[in-house]
């Protein structure tokens, strides 16, 4: 069985070993950078094109669910980092507290991010279902928010799948610290599910601004 | 290699300190208006502050300032590509309406 962290054949030393796997997980996130990047590009662009409409349709998402899953998301992040010290120091009980915290509060973030949602279903502010941005809104300002809010379910569902994911590779993780998996020698599936996970947290620190603080005076 | 550098809970608070003073600020600022003093400065504050707290992120959650000079190269890489993207698009759709 692999994955228990001796030396394979191709390094020469444990630390160059380490170094690869984080070197190949950041190449990973590279690509995801480009990724989510296409979608802010979109994103600028219309924001520069329909500036008022689209500040009138951030002003409509709720700025206290959005900050509030901010420092959710941030917490989450801390706790994950404090999970990839305790495997690094070989404290293995803490690893699995720190893991499931981190578990906890993802999954808060993304119920949080669920009654968004719905809200925005009631208000008829989801793209193609029966949108109507608000009474007697002019064909153009709709069409406009339309964009807004595409780009709003877009990036925030991109960014709640990217969270799922996170989701399954922390239960992954608690699996196998549960069974001691994770000590000072060996702990490179946690610090690279750590780097993905703080990624994802980025992204989310860019999102919370662009979608939900556009002219809130 | 160096030793692999192991980063203490007490950065990490003080990291998750800072950026939770970030978050707070950065909605405090959406709520003055900055614009009134030069056009687009409520969002050159915003996006000023999500970099830095990305970027504290990066250095501390992420290790990126302990990481290998080759590692801290793609991160680098990364950031220079989506300016590529972004500036030299906007450039384009920017510069049209002056034909």
């Amino acid at each position: 069985m692999h994955r228990s962290g001796e030396l394979y054949g191709q390094f020469e030393t444990m630390d160059q070993q380490r170094e690869s796997a984080s070197l190949g997980m950041w190449v990973f996130l590279v690509t995801e950078v480009l990724f989510f990047g296409g979608m802010f590009m979109t994103y600028t662009l219309n924001r520069s094109t329909y500036p008022d409409v689209f500040g009138e349709a951030s002003r409509s998402i709720n700025l206290t669910l959005g900050a509030v899953n901010t420092v959710v998301l941030i917490g989450s992040s801390l706790t994950m980092a404090m999970a990839v010290w305790a495997a690094q120091v070989g404290k293995t009980r803490l690893v699995t507290f720190f893991l499931i915290a981190t578990l906890i509060l993802g999954t808060v973030f993304l119920g949080i991010k669920g009654v968004e949602y719905h809200e925005k279903f009631v208000e008829h502010h989801v793209p193609g279902l029966d949108f109507n941005f608000e009474l007697g809104a002019s064909p153009a300002t709709n069409a406009h928010a339309q964009l807004f809010f595409s780009l709003y379910f877009a990036m925030t569902g991109l960014h709640a799948l990217h969270m799922i994911i996170g989701a399954g590779l922390l239960l992954w993780l608690i699996k196998e610290s549960l069974r001691g998996r994770f000590t000072a020698s060996y702990n490179t599936p946690v610090e690279n599910v750590g780097l993905y996970w703080h990624f994802v947290d980025i992204v989310w620190i860019f999102l919370f601004p662009l979608l939900y603080l556009i002219d809130r005076h | 290699m160096s030793e692999h550098h192991i980063v203490s809970p007490k950065i990490y608070l003080s990291i998750f300190a800072a950026l939770m003073v970030c978050t707070a600020l950065t909605v405090y600022a959406a709520t003055v208006d900055l614009n009134q003093y030069f056009r687009g400065l409520n969002v050159i504050v915003a996006l000023a502050i999500a970099t830095l707290k990305a970027s504290l992120v990066v250095l501390f959650f992420m290790h990126g300032k302990y990481s290998p000079k080759r590692t801290q190269l793609i991160i680098v890489c990364s950031v220079f590509w989506l300016a590529i993207m972004l500036f030299m698009t906007m450039s384009d759709y920017v510069s049209r309406a002056w034909l």
